[in-house]
């Protein structure tokens, strides 16, 4: 049956991976897009990236962090269970082609999307440097997977638990500093982090680009709700991105907007906790 | 005497209390009861002639109905609409019978039959007591890809439906019903009367799938591949237009259909215990265009201290929902533009800009034009503003496909002949993704010839 969930594994804490029977979803997925799922009935509507999909076998990978009272319901369903709503595949596909040398760096959960970047960027022949980053050792996620599609991997923990301490956009730094270049950068992360390594790759004029993980309600153009400025215009970033040229993406406003709702987020969380159902 | 003034006066529906109604979503207008509804069948006229079934899109046979009403066979009454309209219940509702078939109306000396009250009264009675099932005709064998669970979509599945034919319905959002659903309020069309509409659709055999984005999930070319012999596309306008001025993407600025989305599809009144879709209605709401009524009333009823709609000649809606909404307290500043938004330093709406525009006589003849007047800028300061300008139609179901569907550059609708609403061989197109964002009764037309026109494709191929 379709949107059931058919293998689930905690990849770090609070970091889990879910494999879901998606045919439809699974035939039609390209690099970058994403799925909007409701875990319930009155359950909000999430976007998430798509990190894996098996057109043969039907089904669909997904990672999520449980952060908001949503994605904690997600985390609680189990192999077996079923999805309320799942549609895609969303967004405009990533321009994955040869660039020759590809630099792709991912943060926390993120990192799930940039491997999937990182290993079509591969297959499509480039050299690809990678950057992980996360806070702590227990957070980083796709290590081994990223080790077998890179040519060269950089870890980073912001406590120096695992590989050098500091951040992502400080290995990139001194890598140009150092004089290596590279053809396209790509990041997909938290905000800030994007916004530095934008701000890094500016100078050297290396195109760069990010996935933007906005606040979005249908998905699919109807509501605006994710639209960012980039390069002086308003775009959505559900259908003309999620991807963009990072040198045009006006992160203060992006960034704004994805806190839009922190409050409420708060409040939901809250509640979710005290009526302590099904946890 | 006391005979003619009841002939003269409209039987006025009765409402739920303004005091009431800023704390609940629930229906403002409560509908006839018997009593009323037989009452106000009773001052029409009969006319031999009657101007209002030709006022109506849809030709439904207003005289007859309500010469049923009369007689008390309600359910007759509601089986004579619905073999003209397959949406009784949410014409009576939604429709602007005063710019349509209560304009046609010849009770000259007094007010017009309120028509769209007497089909409602006969369409609910109908539901609560159990619609029947048409006779369906034998199969065809032949299928149909609707594409939109909107009235368009569902107007042409229930007439395929009933001609044997096998009728599939693809929706993009996790609920059918399109902007029945999503776009128009609870309080004027509740969501259960929608769900009884849809149920009676399923009831003639029509499948609806929902979750599917046709042109991303699946293209139209995949659906030819899988037999349907033909499509139809009715996926509304439901794109929106921003006004592209300065400080429009400051936090706290919805656009009209995502305010609306929020309430209306994801319950965000009910945050955060039956929903878990949040909304942010705080201090004064500015609402930015004449399409905002919907979205005033809905953010008086969310608490906001005041909601003022700014736009320049006439607000959009039914006569009836504009006086409720006013007698809410939604405010009306016509002849005004607004020039930018203005935030503070954690980039949160604070302030709009606007200006007041006069009118200037062209040279000629014709309207005047509305220009800005120098000098006459003024600031509203609101910490929600809503934006509730234009629509554009949503045509995502024509990507990623080889067929030749054209649209018009211009307005983004769909090109189709304009008698058959064919776009191109096997395509048909109808409601609001080709006409621009029009009415419910009109999209329901639209189904009603293309449908026609589809039975006549698919007989022959």
């Amino acid at each position: 049956m379709a949107n059931e969930i058919i293998f689930k594994e905690e990849l770090a804490p609070e970091v889990k991976l879910i494999k879901v029977r998606a045919p439809l979803i699974a035939r039609k997925a390209k690099s970058g897009q994403f799925v909007i799922l409701r875990v319930n009935e009155d359950g909000e509507r999430i976007p998430l990236t798509l990190i894996d999909w098996d057109p043969k076998d039907g089904t669909i990978t997904l990672v999520f962090k449980e952060v908001g009272a949503s994605t904690k319901e997600l985390g609680k369903l189990e192999v077996g269970d079923h999805i309320h709503d799942l549609v895609g595949p969303l967004g405009k596909p990533s321009e994955i082609a040869f660039h020759s040398k590809v630099c792709v760096i991912g943060r926390g959960v993120a990192i799930a999307a940039a491997y999937e970047r990182a290993k079509k960027m591969k297959e499509a022949g480039n050299n690809v440097t990678a950057i992980i980053s996360a806070r702590t050792a227990k957070q980083l996620i796709f290590k081994d997977a990223f080790r077998k599609i890179s040519d060269r991997l950089y870890i980073t923990t912001d406590d120096g638990s695992e590989g050098v301490k500091g951040y992502a956009n400080d290995i990139l730094r001194s890598l140009l500093e150092s004089g290596e270049r590279f053809d396209l950068v790509y990041a997909v992360g938290a905000a800030t982090l994007m916004r530095s390594i934008s701000e890094t790759t500016k100078p050297y004029k290396i195109k760069t680009i990010v996935s933007l993980n906005s606040l979005m309600v249908d998905g699919t153009g109807m509501c605006g709700c994710c639209r960012v400025t980039v390069g002086g215009k308003p775009m959505f970033a559900c259908v003309d991105g999620p991807d963009f040229d990072a040198h045009l993406v006006d992160f203060d406003e992006f960034r704004a907007r994805i806190h839009m709702y922190d409050k409420e987020e708060k409040v939901a969380l809250k509640i979710a906790g005290e009526c302590g159902c099904r946890s | 005497m006391q005979k003619l003034e009841v002939r003269l006066k409209q039987v006025r529906m009765p409402e739920l209390p303004v005091e009431e109604r800023l704390h609940t979503f629930n229906e403002v207008a409560l509908g006839y009861s018997e009593e009323q509804a037989l009452a106000e069948a009773a001052r029409c006229l009969q006319c031999t002639r009657p101007l209002c079934v030709e006022m109506c899109p849809l030709h439904v046979d207003i005289p007859e109905f309500i010469k049923l009403i009369r007689l008390g066979n309600y359910t007759e009454a509601a089986e004579k609409i619905r073999q003209k309209n397959c949406m009784p219940s949410i014409c009576g509702r939604v429709c602007p019978q005063e710019a349509l078939c209560a304009m046609g109306c010849k009770n000259t000396i007094g007010d017009p039959i309120n028509i769209g009250a007497l089909e409602r009264f006969v369409a609910d009675w109908e539901l609560e007591t159990g619609a029947a099932v048409p006779e369906i005709a034998p199969s065809t064998g032949k299928s149909v890809a609707v594409v939109g669970s909107g009235p368009a979509g569902l107007s042409v599945a229930t007439e395929l439906a009933k001609r044997g034919h096998n009728v599939v319905v693809f929706e993009a959002l996790h609920e059918p019903g399109g902007v029945l659903i999503y776009g128009i309020p609870e309080f004027r069309l509740p969501k259960r009367v929608v769900k009884q509409e849809i149920d009676y659709v399923k009831k003639l055999g029509v499948e609806i799938k929902t979750n599917v984005i046709v042109g991303k999930t699946l293209t139209i070319d995949d659906l030819f591949d899988e037999g349907f012999n033909a499509v139809f596309i009715g996926t509304g306008a439901g794109l929106p237009k921003l006004l592209g001025i300065p400080g429009e993407n400051l936090c706290g600025v919805y656009s009209l259909n995502e305010f609306l989305l929020r309430i209306n599809l994801m319950k965000a009144s009910l945050f955060p215990y039956k929903s878990k879709t949040p909304i942010k209605v705080q201090g004064r709401v500015a609402i930015l265009g004449a399409r905002g009524m919907d979205a005033a009333r809905s953010a008086l009823r969310l608490g906001a201290e005041e909601a003022c709609i700014f736009y320049q000649r006439k607000v959009v809606g039914r006569v009836d929902d504009i006086r409720r909404g006013l007698e809410e307290g939604v405010k009306l500043q016509p002849s005004t533009k607004p020039v930018r938004l203005i935030g503070d330093e954690k980039r949160w709406v604070k302030l709009v800009e606007l200006v007041k525009l006069k009118p200037v006589q062209p040279e000629r003849i014709g309207k005047p034009k509305l220009i800005p007047e120098p000098g006459s800028e003024f600031l509203y300061s609101a910490e929600t503003v809503i934006i509730a300008t234009e629509h554009i139609p949503n045509t995502i179901a024509v990507a990623n496909t080889t067929r030749n569907i054209k649209i018009a550059e211009k307005n983004k609708t769909i090109i189709v002949n304009q008698e058959t609403l064919e776009a191109t061989n096997g395509i048909f197109a109808g409601g609001d993704v080709v006409s621009g964002a029009a009415s419910v009764i009109k999209a329901i037309e639209a189904g009603k010839r293309a449908a026609q026109s589809i039975n006549a494709y698919i007989t022959k191929h």
